[in-house]
């Protein structure tokens, strides 16, 4: 390829690969420069808050649920908090420390599907972790038996790993019994030192030098990682209560997607939802083991390289998997399993942190607590923006790559989001043009 | 020792769905290098970016069809395989989206999209069968990753997947599950309900909300009204029926007739 070739061309991904759903790229490159990028996502909608509404409000976290094979907590738990906020109750105690111990549990599968088995083959040149167990079979074999941990708990807590039966709205069907959640300490154990291998494994990895000065938006607790409660910061300097997050932001639709995209109200740059903007905001509030490791590795408490991200997610898992022994070691069953509540008309929000980032939850009730209206802003669709913004900046830096090189580089700037496009529309043609 | 015969070509396709059911096979820990062993893994968007052209021995066939494009496309996809199983509750009978079928779609597209002329969609999602042949249908929202192992095992052994064809009903009584709907009067699906989770709800004291769709002559109309003898009321029956498999016969016919009264 000539350097005239390299200044004018198109670079396309029609389907992404090792993501949830599907999406594409479409760079175009003009006399050097980037003259048109899109991150198509091309998932056909599926119209949950439409088809939500006259359901009554208990239908709704086994329905979200839908939304995302990957994530299903995610939205099960967003839908049960913004019914209790609806219906003006509050659930705390064992009921919220079940409910943190299942959320820990999708982290950990849903972190180390992507990291180990989607995310890592990118560093190592392999198309999949199938080609990367033949070299490396020791590490595909530890992370599906990290991954196994992580469903262990989803089914011990919820019944099954995809999907889980056992939670509604003021809590769970069913309290698993002390030996069943106790009957996890041994394997979570195992994991956990299997986690900290992952970690040091990545660490050798050569990262590409990108760097954005991103606007971190996420929720924030005084005295946990976020998780399943908080108030909503930003780096500059938002802190919102879960019901003013309609305040500051928004959605847009734009004719390359059917994601509605995220903004912020008034803002000149995207925002950024996940594991980067967690550990910058909640830094604090990660455990001694955490932060050891991530000083060992040099990666202080704020991270703007994107393809560092993968280091992130390792360390959340390794917090994860304290957090769900803690919470193991500490059970109770909550006795009722579930908070009584009683309909009435009103508004409830609910947000947690998604694996892939902040997930807000809106829905109105009528008096006899049908739903009246319902809004989901998943993270995926939140992320969008600041993923074009990635791939502008990546590929502006990266012009004098041959074309193949340049569409596995963009590939693996989408793929350091974990991009849940199922979850959006509700992945990815990269076409570059270098015209 | 590596095997000089050729393996067969695995293809894994998504039309509209959560990626649950593709999912169940990645959940497979203990069995995944395995699969990847015994097949070549031909096509399957989510684990690899690897692809090689078709034809394929087999296709597992994930969501339903709910767009022209896909319309389409599912057709490219069945003339590429030689055989094609659809798994899940959107292949079999078009999913939780399918509840657009009963509503006016142009209404669901403007509550959701401020531009609804960007959006290209059917009025109807519908299962994969009803649009090619299909081999075999495996139910569940999400599948069971015990019956898909079978189903690819069965496959790989030239045989019919053993995949019992009775209810959830019966999968409690063989689990000595107290019954939900006898004992504590909650409604239950269970007796209409295709077995394949092993009774997993009633297990959490609750009644089977039909996520494995109908069973072979289901009896729902009986079931119905020993619902209703629990106090329901016809609106809530139709939601009952009208949920993961809205779409499949049975449970449309069912929420068709409590729709009407």
């Amino acid at each position: 390829m000539n350097g005239n070739d390299l200044r004018n061309r198109t670079i396309r991904v029609n389907a992404l690969a090792r993501v949830e759903g599907e999406g594409a790229l479409h760079v175009r490159i003009k006399g050097g420069k980037v003259e048109d990028l899109s991150f198509r996502i091309f998932e056909p909608p599926r119209f949950f808050e439409a088809l939500l509404r006259g359901r009554p409000h208990t239908d709704a976290p086994d329905i979200v649920s839908r939304i995302c094979g990957i994530c299903p907590i995610a939205y099960i738990l967003g839908a049960c908090l913004a019914m209790e906020d609806a219906l003006g109750a509050s659930v705390d105690g064992p009921i919220r420390a079940l409910r943190r111990l299942v959320y820990c549990g999708e982290w950990v599968q849903s972190h180390v599907l992507h990291t180990n088995l989607l995310h890592a083959p990118d560093f190592l040149g392999y198309q999949d972790s199938f080609e990367m167990a033949k070299d490396h079979p020791g590490v595909v074999e530890s992370a599906l038996q990290l991954k196994k941990a992580g469903n262990l708990v989803m089914e011990a807590v919820g019944g099954r790993a995809v999907h889980p039966v056992n939670t509604r709205v003021g809590g769970f069907y069913k309290a698993p019994s002390k030996a069943e959640i106790g009957a996890l300490a041994a394997p979570l154990r195992a994991a956990l030192e299997n986690a900290i291998g992952s970690f040091l494994f990545f660490k050798t990895f050569e990262f590409p030098q990108y760097e954005d000065d991103y606007v971190f938006v996420a929720l924030h607790h005084p005295t946990e990682y976020a998780i399943d409660r908080g108030r909503i910061v930003s780096s500059t300097g938002l802190d919102l209560d879960v019901a003013e997050f309609e305040t500051s932001f928004a959605e847009e639709h734009v004719a390359h997607s059917t994601a509605l995209q995220g903004v912020m109200k008034g803002a000149q740059q995207p925002y950024l939802l996940g594991p980067l903007a967690r550990y910058a905001l909640n830094y604090e509030q990660l455990s001694p083991l955490v932060k050891g490791l991530a000083e060992d590795a040099g990666l202080g408490p704020v991270v703007r390289n994107p393809f560092k991200s993968i280091l992130v997610r390792a360390l959340e898992v390794v917090y994860a998997l304290e957090e769900a022994l803690r919470l193991v070691y500490a059970y109770v069953e909550p006795d009722p399993p579930a908070v009584a509540l009683t309909p009435r008309a009103g508004r409830g929000c609910g947000v947690t942190e998604a694996p892939r980032g902040l997930c807000y939850h809106r829905y109105d009730l009528d008096a006899e607590g049908r739903i009246l209206a319902a809004d989901i802003m998943p993270p995926t669709s939140q992320n969008q923006k600041q993923i074009e913004r990635d791939l502008l900046g990546v590929v502006s830096a990266n012009l004098t790559l041959p074309d193949e090189d340049l569409r596995w580089r963009c590939e693996q700037t989408i793929r350091n989001y974990d991009p849940c496009i199922s979850c959006a529309t509700h992945f990815l043609r990269l076409t570059v043009e270098r015209a | 020792m590596p095997h000089k015969k050729a393996r067969p070509k695995l293809a894994v396709w998504k039309f509209s769905s959560c990626d649950g059911c593709q999912l169940s096979l990645l959940d497979c820990e203990d069995e995944l290098l395995a699969v990847a062993g015994a097949f070549e893994i031909a096509y399957f968007l989510e684990a690899t970016r690897a692809q090689s052209k078709g034809p394929y021995d087999v296709s597992l066939v994930e969501g339903s069809i709910s767009n022209v494009h896909d319309a389409e496309r599912i057709k490219k996809v069945r003339a590429d395989s030689k055989t094609l199983i659809t798994i899940g509750a959107c292949a079999t009978a078009g999913g939780i989206q399918a509840l657009r079928n009963f509503r006016d779609y142009e209404a669901l597209v403007r509550a959701v999209y401020a531009r609804p002329e960007f959006i290209d969609g059917l009025a109807t999602s519908t299962a994969i069968a009803d649009h090619v042949k299909v081999d075999f249908e495996l139910r569940g929202c999400p599948v069971d990753k015990r019956q898909l192992l079978e189903v690819l095992s069965a496959f790989l052994n030239k045989r019919k997947p053993l995949v019992s064809p009775h209810s959830v009903c019966l999968e409690c009584k063989l689990g000595g599950q107290v019954c939900v709907m006898v004992a504590h009067g909650t409604p239950c699906l269970g007796p209409v309900t295709h077995s394949g989770c092993g009774g997993l709800c009633p297990r959490h004291e609750r009644g089977c909300y039909g996520c494995f769709g109908p069973q072979e002559r289901a009896n729902t109309a009986s079931l119905s009204r020993q619902i209703a003898e629990l106090g329901l009321g016809e609106r809530e029956l139709a939601e009952l029926f009208r949920s993961f498999n809205a779409n499949a016969e049975a449970f449309r016919k069912e929420g068709d007739v409590h729709e009407r009264k």
